[in-house]
């Protein structure tokens, strides 16, 4: 049976192949069967795993890497947490692949999208069921590049190309760090595979741990966006939507925060590294929040708070709660793919993504705003709705480890509600501003959204079970907490997104446009001006300083100098030839004072 | 057998010279075959090696010039697997030239199949000697391809070319002609050379003369402004042998003369060595990042890379000793495809100047799809060829040095930053030129150039043992040598290896 994980990858990674080779050949009816049932069979394949398979199976395939005492092996790793991420990923690419049967319809890429779609999946199931940390590099490398093929899907279109770029060169700076950790890593322990390493954690040095825990986790906030390297995915956004629905919001972008999770022990074993994750998680949580409370660009909204919500989940983990980071993950997922969805399928109805111009949307399409209320309830926390129970309990958990963690957590939880609520109301409340027609998508796009509304509600009342089947992992704890203060946090939560919500209604409904609150305003819808520093600091400097070396040391001083021995030499043979005038005379007089000179040196004893 | 590897195609262009010049077709086939029987051959003393054995196999040896001097060629894994990318990558630039070169035509082709013979030869010679006979006599047809073939600058840059490499490996020579009179048995036998013992002394100024040849070869910096020169100006089938193959020699030249014979001088150079790869992987990427020219940018990548290759073979961890020479490997398949797929562009845009490119993913959607794997190649993506190498490079690095292993791995952003900044320029965006819309598609021919390169992307980046195995025996011996592990007494008597 351990040949299913072979089968989870294989089903995308034949897709993949095939269309890339045969793509053109093949009628858009052929691939819109192929392409998503495809990933359909992975997730059968997940699911058949989850029911069968034991924790800890692992499906060995062929040596890759090896050479001296480096040992790597191609191998799947069936266990609780790649069961979690298996099942999510499989699941929701292939309802985002149904969905974007209809959302891409009309493309002339259509077998170019989905020969990457299907490329990407392969390679986010191999970055969840990879055993080892190079194998794991393999698919983490691999969802980057996808998502670089799929942000400039419409290369013809500069700022889609750029934010391709962007996004492939920012995570390569994460990468670097993930690179080194990898090599601090085997040279202290000499071997990488996840079971080895999380076993000897103890080995390693508290400042080793350290040392190794961070160089991981800036590859972490490359790929999941936070804090200092979050830039590159709200330009991400150029890509379809369907795209920024299952790789820039559910699951590639989630990746830091289960490699965070798969390495617990060695954060755990520096104490310092937790500490930082959890604050950086919480800081870019707030951060992102607050530059999302002004955007009007619908996806731009939805960027900076899967910006945020990633940073709820690096929180949990930080505080030492990996099950609720990864719980968070898990429901996140769900809403927050369909919150894309869903505004995919407004900006596909009326050709624009900014929110001035929809408004009044709730009549023409009823199906993707009642999705949309949904998600939204369950990214606000409302109790009942999947986001409450994972939310919560990363707050809990934070509040029994930091207070100011879980203060901060709960201040974003409200303007997480205003600025959800805020996009809804611009967007399906109030009169129609500037567009004529509208109409509801067809059942292509609205079933996938309406089961994942479904598990946007439900995917949260499994907690319990959740917890219980992470803590397989041997790592996973919870700390409890005494009933009562549970439910003062609750109602803290609770009343300060009701809040959230309220202000937002009130400002976009009864008032019906924003406040202006000059300066403030500015420096959020400029995002704190976060890319024009970079640009200062890195981008302009290397720039101007390789042009500056190419022209004045390449050029200038190392060919002068090459090109200067051979004016010399040139120079030296044209001032020597003058000496052969063909005159006898000339040479006679040479020889002669040749002789005189040999003659006198060797007198002196010279020669 | 080796012999012939080696030969043929020299042969053949012996050959030609009896053809007459407007039979064109007859002459490109003809090319074609005889450059491709090598790598058949390759191929099938590939199933005949014995990757157990670290010395050369295969050896032919024959009485030559008297003095003790031998014809003796052979291969051990090392060699084997750079005759095999000489043979791979020779006739795919035959190939690539059936439309590029449309003036004297002949003597294009005689030039093209002496160059592969003396680029093979270069990788089998086993005693010095001929292994320099051989690295000269590459120059040759070299100079007569940039020179006669290159572009409008062409004379500037194979003078520059010329005599760059003339300047190193005259002084290379002085040190050949020195260890001949000192040798006992004048053979200048490799393996027997490794056992001379050698005054520390005169150690460093044969270091040194022969380190300048193959720094200025490889080329590290700071001898490498004749690269971007001579692969701006020469035309594709150049600048692919000369960055798939001749630039190998470099590489080659350290691991099996410069730091095996002179272990001690090595040594004492071994930190500037290494900052000066450092230096070029930085450097290079940060000078690949500003030119304009596609060409150019490849060349400073190929310092760049080439900077990779040297660090992992000079820091003797066996890890980024494989590493390097698996790079090598990779730098020649991606560098060569890289340099096929710019050239094919310029045919159709008579262009190199990024600033008129654009957007050509559009017309040319097969070329950006071979474009794009092939600069993932070269970026280092793991599931391809590139990453392995520089994986291995890297890690093998930071385990003698942490610092050094951090500032190469710096690479690992550089590369990603200046080709994909390429990519981007050329290939996306809105198409810069109305004309490009109807340039002519990839034809077959074309696309059976790339497809095995791409085959072979793959393969050594998903099962890189197949290939590793084959000179890792090989490898760990001359590291060892370098080392001095053991001292070998006059290891084999010559030609005792089978």
């Amino acid at each position: 049976m351990k040949a299913l994980l072979g089968l989870i990858i294989l089903f995308p990674a034949f897709g993949a192949l095939f269309l890339v080779l045969f793509g053109r050949l093949l009628s858009k009816k052929l691939i819109s069967w192929l392409s998503p049932s495809l990933v359909g069979l992975s997730f059968i394949a997940s699911l058949i795993s989850f029911f069968t398979l034991k924790s800890g199976t692992l499906l060995y395939l062929f040596p890759w890497l090896s050479v001296g005492n480096l040992q790597v092996d191609f191998a799947l790793l069936w266990d609780p947490l790649s069961a979690v991420m298996a099942l999510t990923v499989s699941g929701v690419a292939f309802l985002i692949h149904i969905y974007s049967v209809g959302y891409m319809g009309e493309d002339p890429g259509f077998a170019r999208y989905f020969a990457y779609l299907n490329l990407f999946t392969f390679s986010m199931l191999l970055l969840v069921l990879s055993p080892n940390l190079p194998m794991m590099f393999v698919g983490w490398e691999g969802v980057g590049l996808c998502s670089y093929l799929l942000i400039g899907f419409w290369f013809e279109k500069e700022t889609a190309a750029n934010a391709g770029k962007k996004a492939f060169i920012v995570n390569r700076v994460g990468d670097f760090g993930f690179l080194l950790g990898i090599f601090l890593l085997f040279t202290i322990l000499k071997d990488l595979n996840f079971s080895y390493i999380n076993s000897h954690a103890q080995v390693l040095s508290p400042a080793m741990a350290t040392a190794v825990a961070l160089l991981l986790f800036l590859g972490a906030t490359g790929k999941s966006a936070q804090i200092p390297l979050y830039i590159w995915l709200p330009d991400a956004m150029e890509g379809p939507t369907p795209v920024s629905a299952l790789i820039h919001a559910a699951t590639m972008v989630t990746a830091g925060v289960y490699m965070v999770s798969r390495l617990f022990p060695v954060y755990a074993r520096s104490g310092f590294a937790l500490d930082l994750v959890a604050w950086v998680g919480i800081i870019t949580a707030f951060f992102a929040a607050t530059i999302a409370l002004v955007q009007n660009d619908i996806k731009k909204v939805l960027a900076y708070s899967t910006i945020s919500q990633i940073g709820y989940m690096f929180a949990g983990v930080g505080v030492g709660a990996v099950s609720a980071g990864m719980f968070h993950l898990f429901t996140h997922a769900f809403f927050k793919s369909l919150l894309f969805l869903a505004a995919g399928s407004v900006i596909h109805a009326l050709g624009t993504q900014d929110m001035r111009k929809m408004g009044g949307l709730r009549k023409e399409m009823p199906v993707t705003f009642w999705v949309f209320l949904i998600a939204a309830l369950a990214i606000s926390g409302i109790p009942g709705f999947s986001g409450f129970f994972s939310k919560d309990e990363i707050l809990a958990q934070a509040f029994a480890k930091n207070r100011a963690i879980w203060a901060i957590g709960v201040i974003t939880a409200g303007l997480t509600a205003f600025y959800m609520f805020r996009l809804i109301f611009m967007t399906f409340y109030g009169k129609p501003k500037g567009w004529r027609h509208a109409h509801e998508s067809p059942p292509v796009m609205t079933v996938p959204m309406i089961i994942l509304a479904f598990f946007s509600v439900v995917s949260g009342w499994i907690f319990a079970a959740f917890h219980h089947f992470l803590e397989g992992l041997g790592y996973v704890h919870l700390r409890e907490l005494a009933p009562s203060a549970e439910h003062i946090l609750v109602a803290v939560s609770v009343s300060l997104a009701l809040i959230g919500i309220g202000v937002a209604w009130w400002v976009y409904v009864r008032r019906e446009r924003g406040f202006n609150f000059g300066i403030i305003y500015r420096v959020l819808a400029g995002k704190y001006y976060v890319d024009e520093f970079y640009e200062v600091l890195f981008v302009t400097p290397y720039t101007q300083g390789s042009r500056a070396i190419n022209r004045y040391f390449d050029k200038g001083i190392i060919d002068g100098a090459v090109e200067g021995s051979g004016k010399i030499t040139m120079e030296g043979g044209r001032l020597l030839s003058l000496l052969q005038t063909g005159l006898i005379k000339d040479y006679g007089l040479w020889m002669a004072a040749g002789v005189i000179l040999a003659l006198t040196l060797a007198i002196r004893g010279l020669l | 057998m080796i012999s012939a590897l080696i030969f043929l195609p020299a042969a053949a262009a012996i050959f030609l010279l009896f053809i007459p010049e407007e039979r064109a077709r007859f002459i490109k086939g003809f090319s074609l075959v005889f450059s491709s029987l090598p790598l058949f051959l390759g191929l099938w003393l590939l199933l005949r090696f014995d990757p157990t054995y670290p010395l050369p196999q295969f050896v032919e040896r024959a009485r030559w010039i008297g003095s003790g001097l031998f014809y003796h060629v052979g291969a051990d894994g090392i060699s084997l697997m750079l005759l095999l990318l000489t043979s791979f990558l020779s006739p795919l630039a035959v190939a690539s030239s059936f439309n590029y070169i449309k003036e004297r035509q002949k003597e294009y082709y005689i030039m093209l199949l002496l160059l592969q013979t003396g680029m093979a030869g270069v990788f089998a010679a086993q005693n010095l000697f001929l292994f320099y006979i051989f690295w000269e006599a590459m120059l040759i047809p070299m100079y007569f391809l940039i020179g006669i073939w290159g572009g409008e600058r062409k004379l500037y840059a194979t003078v520059k070319f010329v005599l760059y490499t003339m300047v190193g490996s005259l002084l290379m020579l002085v040190g050949i002609i020195y260890l001949w009179k000192t040798s006992p048995d004048h053979s200048l036998y490799f393996y027997n050379l490794y056992s001379l013992s050698i005054p520390p002394g005169t150690q460093i100024l044969l270091f040194l003369a022969f380190a300048l040849a193959f720094a200025i070869k490889v080329p590290l910096f700071p001898f490498h402004t004749w690269l971007p020169d001579a692969h701006t100006e020469a035309p594709t089938a150049g600048s692919v042998l000369l960055a798939g193959v001749l630039l190998k020699m470099g590489g080659y030249g350290f691991l099996r003369l410069a730091m095996p014979l002179f272990p001690y001088a090595f040594r004492l150079f071994l930190p500037y060595l290494v900052v000066l790869a450092i230096v070029s992987i930085i450097y290079g990427a940060a000078m690949a990042f500003v030119q304009e020219d596609a060409k150019r940018l490849v060349a400073y990548s190929s310092v760049s890379h080439l900077g990779v290759v040297m660090l992992g073979i000079f820091l003797l961890s066996f890890k980024s000793y494989m590493g390097g020479i698996y790079q090598m490997l990779n730098h020649g398949l991606s560098t060569g495809a890289l340099f096929l797929l710019i050239g094919m562009l310029y045919e159709r845009t008579h262009t190199r100047d990024m600033g008129k490119l654009g957007g050509l993913a559009k017309p040319l959607p097969a070329l950006a799809a071979f474009l794009s794997v092939t600069v993932f190649s070269s970026i280092g993506l793991p599931g391809l060829n590139g990453f392995v190498g520089e994986f291995l490079v890297f890690l093998g690095s930071f385990q003698v040095s942490k610092t050094a292993g951090a500032f190469a791995a710096l690479g690992v952003v550089l590369s990603a930053v200046y080709l994909l900044w390429m990519y981007r320029r050329v290939m996306q965006g809105p198409v810069k030129n109305p004309a490009y819309m109807d340039l002519p598609k990839m034809n077959l021919r074309e696309i059976l150039i790339m497809a095995p390169i791409v085959v072979l992307f793959f393969w050594m980046g998903i099962y890189p043992k197949f290939f590793m195995g084959k000179f890792e025996k090989s490898a760990r011996f001359m590291m060892e040598i370098t080392q001095q592990k053991y001292k070998i007494v006059s290891i084999v008597e010559q030609g005792g290896a089978k």
